[in-house]
């Protein structure tokens, strides 16, 4: 477990000074300038050399992402783009960072701009986001006036921060309809290669970062990169913020080394689960696109990107949803469903036709009111959309419904023969075929 | 996705204009924007409307246009696609929007539900009787760990109970709102747990000193932590080797990371992964255990033999052996581990047998329906070669079979039982007659 000495958001809970004052007494803004002056190419190797994988989800290596930028300019500015549209059911991390530790956001995407010869960034944040948005505006103008940033600030590298929102649409989590909603557009994704390095916001190079990814970069060049290697798993380094909603006695966010185990990490942040450990059923372990896994598979299981692979789910964002043996199973993962129907952008039609059909149908199989055979056959309409849309959001409305049917296909079966059986006894066989 | 549109014309004002302080509010905004690119400004400039009339319309759309010089469809676009804009008048003293989604519903977001239902309006988007309340479910706010909540306005109102939601509406529809503190509801500090933090019990200082490398890794762990935490920091091997060799399309992981990048990323990450275990075992280090001090109890191996097969009682025996987790999952003649302790059997990197394989020669297993090749591969592997077995398996002895060939329910659901015990009876004809059918 990790000592408090090691945690990067000292102030996640808002217990002290968010203001730049605050920060830097908790050594936010100490060095910056002596990293920015070593040049791009040491920023990126350090941060490749600390193995920090992005923590938007995908986890895939941020140092490498920003080595994708070209490395001489053709004269078109270069973009940092941090994406804080945290929308995924179960994720709420990035929110603690833009309201409690602002400072390590700004400071990271000075450095992080540095690292692609960027002289712009935009953060995104989430409509919903309302006050956050505001605290982070703040802090913005606060590192403006103490000269931190912006033109001919102290640390020699011209940086300006525009802090922009959405409007409710979780698709703009996706980095290329993050830009199509930058531009004043719907947030429908784009087609890739070009990728977003080649012709990214206004098609301009553009990298897109997760909040948290870029929020731990000062820290690690503080420290060096080899602290943060150190901790973990080799592949599955660092800290991680992890959040716990659920059926857990005390639902917490909290920073902790990846690597850990599931149970160890349940019982000393939240208070076990409700109920006793032998009153869990599953979870959903990396956010509400992740396969859900049953309850028994947890029990040893170890939460970083590998520890997850092998149970067959993703390790996502690191927002667990712990379900005990009160939840009906089939009715939250229809409940998913439903967010994905709502959130599909409309573009594709596997996605957009696909969403709301599997919704209904697992609005059936919610009270039973289908055919064993159906459970097959939604199984391969996940297959038939996975994988054939734009973005991966057809993906990953696809997965949750392949977790439920791969682990609680018993739970569904049970359901439909109790109701045939009560349907049978009042004289009306449901037909399906006829609907 | 779903269908919205304008509000109806009777309730469209005929126009709309924008506050002194908002219109130079958003004229900086637009400015913001590199030149040329004022269209960016939309989504900031119709929410600000919105914040000020509470609501977004015709009217409204179309000034904006105007202002940004795009056509008016774009912006229409816009307003429609985005949910958090309100395309009809909403309650002029709060608009409740209560999460609705999993993390939310689990904790009783339903009872939130049927307060607004009786209090407001028995549906969504309409008005209370006096025009001051309005209630919409919205998907996931972002405020999972302090389930359930509802945003009002600017505010979230989190930890709530149907009570305490009552209490807060009440003071809403009374024009009280401002009394209410906003966020957490319940004694909390924001998303730490209730009842005092776990983490983040000493003062931060701005004292931070540089990590030296070859030094054992203090920052790591700490003396006194769990055992889990250090080795696992020295394991070589990290990844699949753990993972089941055959992977049936049912079971096959569809696992590509989450919406952002999954696709491009999983190639490239996965090369860094070999990349990085190839440089691990290069640098000569013996195969570790993952969990040293794991006991094995929750573990996959004493599920299926209760500790009784060799291979597992050996390796657990062992003192710095590979733990009973790894023995029937891993493959050590894959790692080039010492494999101090490991049995013959486990060597193979097979299952373990469960059953005694009996004399004679094996049984066609694939002319029962559920079994293909590669089950039929897998049965032969744990023992089983003969009908007559399938049909004499307990419920205890299925239990252990499915849970270590991954396909839990897959017994029951085909019923080989009943088949094997027909094909052990009276082979082929015995199949027909009683399944009115050829077995396959």
């Amino acid at each position: 477990m990790l000592a408090d000495k090691d945690r990067i958001f000292t102030n996640l809970y808002g217990q002290h000074d968010w203001r730049l004052e605050g920060a830097r007494a908790r050594g936010s803004w100490v060095g910056t300038k002596e990293f920015l002056d070593q040049g791009r190419d040491w920023i990126t190797n350090e941060v490749k050399g600390s193995g920090l994988r992005g923590r938007g989800g995908a986890g895939f290596p941020t140092g490498l992402k920003w080595s994708f930028m070209p490395k001489v300019s053709d004269g078109r500015p270069h973009y940092l783009l941090v994406n804080a549209d945290e929308s995924e059911p179960g994720t709420c991390k990035d929110r603690e960072i833009l309201r409690h530790d602002p400072h390590h956001l700004i400071e990271g995407c000075l450095i992080a701009s540095r690292a692609m010869d960027a002289h712009l960034a935009f953060i995104y944040v989430r409509g919903e986001f309302i006050r956050e948005r505001q605290r982070l505006e703040e802090a913005v103008q606060e590192a403006y006036d103490a000269k931190l940033i912006g033109k001919d600030n102290i640390h020699g590298w011209d940086l300006d921060i525009i802090v922009h929102h959405g409007a409710g649409a979780y698709i703009c989590g996706e980095e290329t309809a993050l830009m199509e909603s930058l531009e004043g557009k719907k947030g429908q994704p784009r087609l890739k290669p070009p990728f977003p390095a080649g012709m990214g916001v206004y098609g301009n190079p553009t990298t897109v970062n997760n909040v948290e990814s870029i929020a731990v970069v000062p820290e690690i060049l503080r420290r060096g990169a080899g602290w943060f290697s150190s901790i973990g798993r080799p592949n599955n380094v660092g800290t991680k913020l992890f959040m716990v909603s659920g059926h857990v006695n005390k639902p917490a966010t909290f920073e902790e080394s990846l690597g850990e185990s599931f149970k160890d990490i349940i019982e000393k942040h939240c208070g076990g689960i409700r109920g006793g450990w032998d009153n869990l059923l599953a979870v959903i372990p990396g956010g509400a696109s992740c396969p859900v896994v049953r309850g028994e598979d947890m029990m040893d299981a170890i939460m970083d990107f590998d520890g997850m692979r092998e149970k067959k789910s993703s390790f996502g964002t690191g927002g667990m949803i712990i379900m005990d043996k009160s939840t009906d199973i089939i009715r939250a993962i229809w409940r998913i469903a439903a967010f994905f129907k709502h959130e599909s952008c409309g573009q594709c039609t596997p996605c957009r036709e696909g969403t709301g059909w599997m919704m209904r149908v697992m609005e059936r199989m919610v009270e039973g009111r289908a055919q064993k055979r159906e459970i097959d056959m939604l199984f391969s309409v996940t297959k038939q959309i996975e994988g054939h849309t734009i973005c991966a959001l057809g993906d990953a409305a696809a997965w949750p419904i392949q977790g439920l049917i791969r682990n609680f296909r018993d739970v569904i079966e049970a359901r439909i023969d109790q109701y045939t059986y009560s349907s049978t006894s009042d004289g009306a066989v449901p037909s399906i075929a006829a609907e | 996705m779903s269908v919205r549109r304008l509000a109806d014309e009777s309730v469209q004002p005929a126009s709309f204009a924008f506050t002194d302080a908002n219109q130079a509010w958003a004229e900086k905004r637009i400015a913001l924007y590199p030149a040329g690119r004022q269209q960016s400004a939309v989504i900031p400039l119709l929410m600000r409307a919105q914040d000020q009339d509470g609501w977004v319309s015709r009217a409204t759309i179309e000034k904006v246009a105007e202002m940004l010089g795009m056509p008016y469809i774009r912006v229409l676009e816009v307003a429609t696609f985005y949910t958090q804009f309100q395309l009809q008048p909403v309650g002029s003293r709060a608009h409740v929007q209560v999460c609705g989604t999993t993390p939310c519903m689990l904790r009783g977001a339903g009872e939130l539900i049927e307060v607004c239902k009786s209090k407001i309006h028995h549906e969504p988007h309409h008005l209370n009787g006096d025009g001051t309340l309005s209630w919409e479910e919205v998907e996931c706010a972002g405020a999972c760990v302090n389930a359930p909540m509802v945003t009002i306005y600017h505010d979230t109102y989190e930890d709530l109970t149907a009570g305490r939601l009552e209490e807060i509406i009440d003071a809403f529809h009374a024009g009280r709102g401002d009394t209410i503190r906003p966020g957490t509801q319940i004694e909390r500090l924001n998303a730490a747990a209730e009842g005092g933090q776990t983490t983040l019990l000493e003062t931060p200082t701005a004292k931070r000193e540089r990590f030296v490398p070859p030094a054992p890794p203090e920052g790591a762990a700490p003396p006194d932590a769990p055992a889990s935490a250090a080795p696992a920091a020295k394991s070589p091997e990290p990844t699949t080797a753990s993972r089941p060799k055959d992977v049936s399309e049912e079971s096959a992981p569809a696992l590509k990371g989450t919406p952002q990048e999954a696709k491009v990323s999983r190639a490239k990450a996965e090369g860094e992964r070999k990349a990085a275990s190839a440089a691990a075992k290069a640098d000569g280090e013996p195969n570790k255990e993952m969990r040293p001090n794991a006991t094995g109890a929750e573990s996959d191996a004493s599920k299926i033999d209760g500790g009784k097969a060799p291979g597992k009682a050996t390796a657990s025996a062992a003192p710095a052996g590979a733990t009973a987790t790894d023995v029937p999952k891993e493959e050590p003649a894959k790692v080039a581990a010492p494999a101090e302790g490991l049995s013959p059997t486990a060597e193979t990197g097979g299952p373990v047998p469960i059953f005694q394989r009996p004399e004679g020669p094996a049984d066609d297993l694939k002319l029962i329906s559920g079994v293909g090749p590669v089950m039929e591969g897998k049965l032969n592997s744990v023992g089983i070669i003969k009908w007559s077995q399938v049909a004499a398996m307990t419920p205890e002895e299925i239990e252990r079979l499915e849970s270590s060939l991954n396909f839990r329910g897959r017994v029951a659901r085909d019923n080989w039982l009943a088949q094997a015990e027909v094909l052990a009876r009276g082979g082929i004809e015995e199949y027909r007659k009683v399944f009115g059918k050829d077995p396959r």
